[in-house]
Formats: C-alpha cells, structure tokens, sequence
C-alpha cells in the first residue's frame, strides 16, 4: 500500500518531480492487504494488489500491476538519485570522520586536503562537497554541506542565520525551476533533505546554543540531533543526558524528525516511536580499523580499550546508520519535498500574491515577476 | 674565635640525671626535633655548631600550628568536569547539593562566583581549602565579556588585602586571593578556542593559570599528544602567560630534574576525574567504567591526575602562594597606587589653578618661587562652586595658550631686526615677561 500512495502524490505535484521509489530492504512479496477477502473459487494468484479503489474485489487473474516496483528500481538504477545532507556543531565534535564512517569513504571536506590547522572563520561559512557513490548498481549523488565557524566565537548570537538562508535559498532555487514555463526534465535537486545538529557530550543538558537553533531550524528541514564524540559518557550516563536532552527538547517544543504531525499510519508510528524513543542517538566516528577478537573493526583504541564503532553495546552508530540510510533515506526526501517546500511554497505565494511563470528559460532577467 | 667555641662546653651543665639528655651524646640535651634534628649524626656530635640549623623546623612546626590555607579557581565552560576533578583532587565532596539547571532555567543566568570552603586534616596538618567556581561562564548565546566578573573577583580580593595589610590591626589578616586558577579546555576542539584566549589574556597577569585538558577519556594517547603540542604553540603565539614551574637548580640530581622536564611536556595536563570506586582487575580503583573498559584515574598511562595533583598539591603549592603574593599582588598593589597617586596630582593641579584665576601661571611660580602647587582650598564641593571652578579653569586655560602663543611670537619678532615702533604696541605686562 506505500506503492500506491506513491503514485497517487505523484499526481498530485503534477509530476514534476519523479520520486524515486524507496531503497528500503526489499521485500520478498508485498504482504497481503487485509481488506482483500479471497473468494473461494478464485483465489489470487499473485499478491492481491487491492488498493483504496478495490476494497474488496476479487482479482480474476494476475495483471502484474506489482511489476511496477522492478520497474521503478530499474529507472532509479539508471538515473540514480541524489542525497544532501548538512552538519552543523561546533568545530571538533567529529562531524567530517562521522560523515565518512556513515558512508564509508572519505565524503567529507576532511579528505579533500583541507588542513586541521585551518583558522576558526570568524562568521558562519557554508561549504558543500558532492561525491558519487555507487552500491549495487545504484548510483548516488551524495553532497554533504558542512558549516565551519558555527558556535565557535565568543558572541554567537544568530549565527544559525546563514544557516536558515541558505536552506532558504536551495527552496528558492527549485522554486523557481518548478515555476519556469519550460522546466527540466529532471530539476537538480540541492534542497537539504536532512540536518545532522551534533550536540556536545557535557553530560549535564543541552546548551542555550543548541536549543536556539534546533528551534529555529526545526521548522524549515529535517533535523536529527546527534550526540557525539559520546565514548566520553559511561552507559549510566549516556541514559541520564539522553533522557535529560529528550525532556528539554520537548520542553522547548523542538519537533526533530521523524515528526510526529506527519505519521501516516500506525505502522509508521510505531515504527517511528520505537526511533524517537532511542534518539538523539549516542554515536562514535572512526576511519581506523583495529583488530579486536580476531576481527578487523573500525574504532578508537585507548590504552583501556577499543571503542568499536559499529557494536551496538559500545555506542549507537549502526542504529544511526540504518535509520539514515536503510530505511528512512527516501522518507527523508519525501518529507522535504512535501511538507517543507511546500510550507515555503506557500509562504512565498501568500506573499507575493501569486508566482507568474517565467517566459524565459533562465529566469534571471525577470526577477521581479517573483 | 675557635677558643670562644670550645668554651663552650656542653658537659659544664648538670643535667645528667634529668633524663634531658639526648641518648647519642650524653653531654647534650635532648633534641625536641627528634628526628628532624639536622645534628642528629654521630660525627655532628663532637663538633661544635650554634644550632640555627633548626631555623627550617621551627618555622615548619609554627606554621603546621597555624594551618595552611589555599584559593584555587576553577574555569571552564559547564559540563566539563571540574566539580568532579575538584572533588577528586582532594577526595572531598564539595558540591553535594548542587542542583544542575536546565537550558530553559539559564537563559536569564549571569555569570556567578560561588565560594566553597573545606577544612582538610591529614596526618596533623591543617589545610583550609577554598573552591571559587564560576557557573554560568562560556554557557551564554553571547559570552562577550563574561570573564570580567571573574577578573572583578581576583581583584576585589586583591584590594580587600590591600586594604587590610595597609590598616591598623595586622594580626589576623584573611587571605582570600586566589593563588591558582585552573583553566578548563574542551578536548572537543581543536586547540584553544577564540573564549579561551579572550580568558586567559584578561586573567593571566593577576592569576596564576594551569591550563587543563578536560576529559582527556575522549581522546587517543595520539590525540593527547598531538593537542597538547597545539595548544602549547598557540599559548605561546597568543603570548598568554601561563604559570612557569620554577627552574630547578643545575645542581640537584638527575631524577628531580628529569622529573620536572616531564612535568613541564605536560601542560595543559590531559585529566579525567572520578567520585566513583569500581573494580578493575581485582582491586578497586577510582575510575569509569566503560563497556570497552576501564579508566583508571591514578594511572599515570591513562592520564596526568597524578602529576596535576603532585604539582597543585605535593611540590607547588607553597610557590603558587608565593608567586601570587610576590608577582600578582605586587603588580596590582603597584598600580593601585600609581593610579592613586595620579589621582591625588590631578585634583591638587585643578584645584591650585581654581584658586588663582587671573593670573598667568608662570608669573605665580616664580614669585612664589617654587614649583610645586600648593595645597589646596579644602572643601568646594558643591556642583554651582564646581561649575564655576570648571569655568576658571577653562579661562586659566585660554589665557596660558594666548600668553604661549604670544610670547613665541615676540621672540620670534625679536630675532629679526624689526623697527623699533612695534616694541611701543605691546602690553606692558608682557614686556615684562620678557
């Protein structure tokens, strides 16, 4: 049933963006909709692709609607799809290594031959990195924005702002793509599908900082706290601060994703809340590889330990990963697309009093039309 | 001069059957300094000493009467660990009902100096141990400034004891200045932050700083390394003047001086703290327990908790004392009356200018033949008296720069061979002046 209400929204956007189907683990057969009653002379041969507009009706035969999804992967498979995911903290929390551990090659500014030594920029800057990965034929544009300086002087006040302009500006972007008389086939897609806002393991609650801009920012993109460098937390600890961090983030109304306003159904809310229960998730970054118990694993070595990355005792990196990755990737981007450029979207028309199409391809020359 | 020694002789005296005596000699009495006696050698008896070389016990036993105490301040952003190093250093629990605010709550927190006072006894000796923590500091959205309230602090210390050493009753001075400052630094930077310097430059000329580095657990023996060198380099770019250990002297031995090389690699000290006994290996340690394993604190491979505690308490507490009494206070005392002293020399040239207001400056020094402005009117306070002073004062003023300007001007004009009949248009007066 998650295939159709795909097809369906995409009738609604008036396709003008093709959604890529999901990268969930692919499931054998799709489960039986409970609503389709087989009927004792023709039982179904296939799975009973009973949508909403069936309810009920026996299938006659196989029609082979559910070849749709091999159809979909093929197409993805050939055009692959792109990712944008944003890190904000201050300098040193382990954004660039937890990047690169996440998707496993070196993704982040940290590779590009940027020195460690570099000065603290005295505003905000935005700095974006693209890389293409490709994992069993399906090929992705990932481009990781990474913001250097936030948090780190002595007065910090808005600087979440240029943050919240750039995102802004990515709306924009495609705004105007979307409204162009002659649009592209395929609008390149630089909104941020998913903010990563890593929080400092003091131990005691979140800062003043931290707060201000999760509030700020929650509302125009997906943000996920984090806490990181979290080896430094005994699991006493750990518990204690996440409780803490999840009460004041309640407190202060910051809604992160997945939001609870946008549950669809109680699959997906208890899934959901399984996942909002165990964040912000306590994680480790690492490119080094140790061998521990006759087994090469990435982790920190210290002379009392190794603190392997992807043990699920030692810190919570794996799940990190298979919510970002393995299952939530695609609701990422559904999400963005759906509810946050809409919200934008909408914002701008009201205030512009309607969008007209521009008559030239670019666009540039008739700003004021906007 | 040896005759008048050996006059002296010890076996003059009939104290034998007092039980006074020491047992080594028995022509000697007893030493009250057992142990300590520096005469207490076999050959130091037969020779013949005045005995001042007791001087050092003496002092020592006075002052073990009368306690030591000691001001150290902890700073650093919150949730860095001091309270629980503090608590560990000196195995106290100092902060037992603090309650830890929220995000919301500290919103509207300033930063605070909070005051911890604990009085430790060990093994006879008396050590009043005050704690000054500041809450609230780095926390803020906006931290401009937020170390002034500290450096507020240091000083009103500071002048309190100027205060009390420059008044009548001596004898029970309470010293409250802070002897050392531990700067806390966030292992998750890279280095020091823009805060730190700001911090440490503001501080480092009325307090002695230790920079620390927090939480050390985070990082790798590599990582360790590789921050402290950074950290040491940018100290030295940004000319922050840490406390320096002092020099040992070239002729103590290999091992002290090995000892102090090291002590000296290790700044900022990479430490963890703990209140909390686990088992490691049999035997309980002070550490953390991790799934991965175990911190131990007082395991110089782990951390340098050993070495800070040595140097904070073992070896260099008595030259922090010192160095804070001899270089802090000084400079500040120096300054405080430096600025008083200006003060004083400018109101007494207002008010000298106040009271003679018509007449030109120069004329007044020499006829009253000296230089020195003579004391003053007392008493004119009033703000209509003040703004009338103000309004001399600035008449006082044009008048002395027409009377330079003039008195240029006409040696300017008597150094050229002008006609006589200018001579005749000046003032008399300033003919005079001539």
């Amino acid at each position: 049933c998650r295939v159709m209400t795909i097809l369906n929204r995409r009738d609604a956007a008036d396709m003008s963006e093709m959604v890529p189907p999901e990268v969930r683990p692919k499931p054998a057969v799709p489960a039986k909709p409970a609503h389709v009653v087989p009927s004792s002379a023709h039982t179904p041969h296939g799975p009973g692709a009973g949508g909403p507009g069936s309810g009920g009706s026996t299938l006659l035969g196989y029609i082979g609607i559910d070849t749709i999804i091999e159809q979909m992967r093929k197409k993805t498979m050939k055009t692959g799809f792109d990712f944008n995911i944003m890190v904000v903290g201050h300098s040193g929390l382990g954004k660039s290594t937890l990047v690169n551990t996440l998707f496993k090659s070196q993704v982040s500014r940290k590779s590009a031959g940027w020195s460690r030594d570099e000065k603290i920029p005295k505003t905000v800057e935005i700095k974006s990195v693209s890389h293409v990965i490709e994992e069993g034929g399906v090929k992705m544009k990932l481009t990781i924005i990474d913001t250097p300086g936030f948090g780190d002087q002595i007065n910090n006040n808005n600087c979440w702002e240029p943050i919240e302009k750039y995102i802004n500006e990515q709306y924009e972007k495609f705004l105007k793509e979307e409204v162009n008389i002659a649009r592209k086939k395929r609008i390149p897609d630089t909104r941020v599908h998913c903010c990563l806002y890593f929080i400092s393991p003091t131990g005691h609650s979140l800062r003043q900082l931290d707060i201000e801009f999760m509030k700020h920012l929650s509302r125009v993109v997906n943000l996920i706290p984090v806490i990181a460098k979290s080896d430094t937390l005994t699991p006493d600890e750990k518990t204690d601060f996440k409780q803490r961090v999840r009460k004041e983030l309640e407190i202060c109304g910051i809604e992160f994703y997945p939001q609870k306003e946008f549950d669809e159904d109680t699959e997906d809310k208890s899934d959901n809340d399984k996942i909002r229960e165990a964040m912000p998730f306590a994680v480790v970054g690492s490119d080094k590889e140790y061998q521990v118990n006759s087994k090469r694993v990435l982790g920190r070595k210290s002379p009392w330990g190794v603190v392997e990355v992807e043990n699920p005792n030692h810190c919570e990196f794996s799940l990190l990963r298979d919510f970002l990755i393995r299952s939530h990737l695609q609701d990422l981007k559904e999400v963005t697309h759906n509810i946050h450029y809409e919200t934008y979207r909408a914002k701008r028309l009201n205030d512009n009093g309607g969008l007209h199409p521009i008559s030239t391809g670019v666009g540039d020359t008739q700003e004021s039309n906007l | 001069m040896s005759k008048d020694f050996e006059s002296r002789q010890w076996s003059q005296l009939d104290a034998s059957d007092c039980g006074l005596l020491s047992p080594i000699s028995p022509s000697r009495p007893k030493s009250p300094w057992g142990r300590f006696d520096p005469y207490d050698s076999q050959e130091d008896q037969d020779k013949e000493y005045v005995g001042f070389a007791t001087l050092p016990n003496q002092v020592h036993r006075k002052s073990v009467k009368k306690g030591f105490d000691f001001t150290l301040m902890v700073a650093g952003e919150s949730g860095l660990g001091k309270s629980t190093l503090v608590n560990s250093l000196f195995l106290t629990d100092l902060y037992k009902d603090r309650k830890l605010l929220n995000a919301e709550e500290r919103i509207t927190q300033t930063v605070e100096i909070t005051k911890h006072t604990v009085d430790i006894e060990e093994k006879g000796v008396k050590l009043k141990l005050t704690i000054v923590d500041t809450p609230g500091f780095g926390d803020a959205v906006n931290n401009t400034e937020c170390w002034k309230s500290v450096a507020d602090y240091i000083d009103q210390q500071f002048e309190q004891y100027f205060r009390d050493e420059s008044g009548l009753n001596r004898k029970n001075i309470q010293d409250n200045r802070v002897h050392c400052c531990l700067y806390f630094i966030s292992p998750f930077g890279h280095g020091l932050r823009p805060l730190d310097v700001e911090f440490m430059k503001a501080l480092h000329e009325k307090v002695n700083i230790v920079p620390v580095l927090a939480k050390a657990d985070t990082l790798t023996p590599s990582e360790v390394k590789k921050k402290k060198l950074k950290i040491r380099e940018e100290i030295e770019q940004y000319g922050i003047k840490i406390y320096q250990f002092p020099d040992c002297d070239s002729d103590e031995d290999e091992d002290f001086k090995q000892q102090d090389h090291e002590l000296k690699e290790s700044i900022p000290f990479a430490v963890i703290g703990s209140n909390t006994v686990v088992e490691a290996k049999g035997k309980r340690v002070r550490g953390r327990l991790y799934p991965w394993g175990i911190v131990e604190v007082e395991n110089s491979a782990h951390c340098d908790f050993v070495k800070l505690r040595n140097m904070l308490v073992r070896t260099h507490m008595q030259d922090l004392k010192d160095v804070t009494r001899e270089t802090h206070y000084e400079n500040y005392r120096a300054q405080c009356i430096q600025s008083m002293t200006r003060m004083v020399v400018k109101e007494r040239n207002r008010k000298y200018e106040m009271c003679f207001p018509f007449c030109l400056y120069s004329k007044l020094t020499r006829e009253s033949g000296t230089d020195f402005p003579i004391p003053m009117v007392p008493g004119i306070t009033d703000s209509e008296t003040e703004k009338l002073i103000r309004e001399k004062d600035e008449e006082v003023r044009h008048k002395i720069k027409r009377h330079m300007k003039t008195r240029s001007a006409i040696r300017h004009c008597f150094s050229r061979p002008w006609p006589l009949f200018h001579f005749l248009l000046m003032p008399p007066c300033l003919i005079n002046q001539l």
